[in-house]
């Protein structure tokens, strides 16, 4: 019902929009090599159908959002999706061999234990910065929640 | 805004959002916009009898030593094809792989784990050195020639294809199958696993199943 007021404001008058967005256990793979992309994985719970469209990160060129799809004959290959729509109570998860960010460009290795900041940009949510955990090259999910 | 929990909130307060904007905001919206990124063309088809998959190759190893199938023969092999520009098929899939090894305990001494390159123009001796030890201590990386990484792709009637890219480092990427073989000690097909179909134990249950089968047989 407030989804279906807010649309109609918003075709009439200048809409306030409150948007929250929810990024969980951020966290990236140590590169094995400095010149290779990198990979880092969330999930994202939004209140407020919203849609991820840029991410940045002052450790890479460039960051691109990838899937994998998979065809008839088993062949897996990455596809850039050049937004990711978050629906309201379907968080989205992106994880080792579905989806990622590729970070590009590296200006360093990511080396274990450290981390990184990220900036995501939100349709309607805006700019949120998060700190990325750097694990092993090859984990496969986040670390475990601490007791 | 960032903090150090584990969730990341952000409320991001009175945004204003012209109707203009927003009526232009929900006809670019929809569903994900999914662009082919990697070899729009449709691979060959690779359905061709089990009996064809055989491993047969000659490769230099990641320590620079020249070796073919031989070298591996009364081992148990697990394959994979892939390169190490590869962002997250290649990492997910080795550390699969590097599990499966660590699950079969002892028996892993009898199973010889391959990483084959298809990108052997970069991935060199020192780059595989380097690579495979990040995964498991006991993976071996192979690569060579355009030509003997070709032939031994043919044997395994794996598919790849390079795909020119101009944001990837180096300006190409590789699409791959992303299959991990099971070949018998005789250097046969046994099976065939995809990383996202089934946990490593399952695969390692697998392994030591058809060890045991074997020297049932033997």
């Amino acid at each position: 019902m407030k989804l279906l007021v807010a649309s109609l404001f918003a075709l009439a008058i200048p809409m306030v929009a409150q948007a929250e967005i929810i990024v969980t256990d951020p966290w990236a793979r140590a590169s094995v090599l400095v010149s290779r992309p990198g990979a880092a994985y969330l999930t994202l719970t939004s209140d407020e159908p919203d849609r991820l469209l840029e991410v940045t990160s002052p450790v890479a060129g460039h960051v691109m959002l990838h899937g994998v799809e998979t065809d008839a004959a088993g062949v897996s290959r990455m596809v850039q999706i050049e937004g990711l729509d978050v629906s309201p109570g379907t968080p989205v998860t992106l994880a080792p061999g579905s989806s990622h960010l590729m970070l590009m460009d590296l200006s360093r290795k990511l080396e274990e234990g450290e981390s990184f900041p990220m900036t995501l940009v939100f349709e309607a949510a805006g700019k949120l910065t998060v700190e990325v955990p750097v694990l092993g090259p090859g984990a496969m999910a986040p670390m475990e929640e601490r007791p | 805004m960032i903090e150090n929990t584990r969730a990341h909130r952000l409320r991001r307060a009175r945004l204003v959002i012209w109707a203009g904007a927003a009526a232009l905001l929900l006809s670019a919206g929809g569903a994900l916009t999914l662009r082919a990124y990697l070899a729009p063309q449709a691979p060959q088809a690779t359905s061709v009898g089990e009996a064809d998959i055989r491993s047969e190759f000659s490769l230099i190893d990641h320590t620079g030593r020249a070796v073919t199938e031989a070298d591996f023969a009364g081992r148990w092999q697990l394959v994979f094809f892939g390169f190490t520009h590869c962002p997250d098929i290649c990492p997910t899939t080795l550390a699969y792989m590097g599990s499966v090894l660590d699950l079969l305990g002892p028996e892993a001494e009898r199973v010889a784990p391959l990483f084959i390159t298809v990108d052997p123009a970069r991935d060199t001796v020192p780059v595989m050195a380097e690579y495979v030890s990040a995964f498991h201590p006991r993976l071996v990386g192979l690569t060579g020639t355009e030509a003997q990484v070709a032939d031994a792709a043919q044997a395994f009637r794996t598919w790849y294809e390079r795909v020119e890219e101009e944001t990837a480092p180096g300006g190409y990427m590789m699409a791959h199958a992303g299959h991990i073989y099971l070949m018998d000690p005789d250097g046969r097909f046994e099976a065939v696993f995809q990383e996202r179909d089934q946990p490593p134990e399952v695969v390692a249950e697998e392994i030591l199943m058809q060890i045991e089968k074997e020297e049932r047989q033997g």
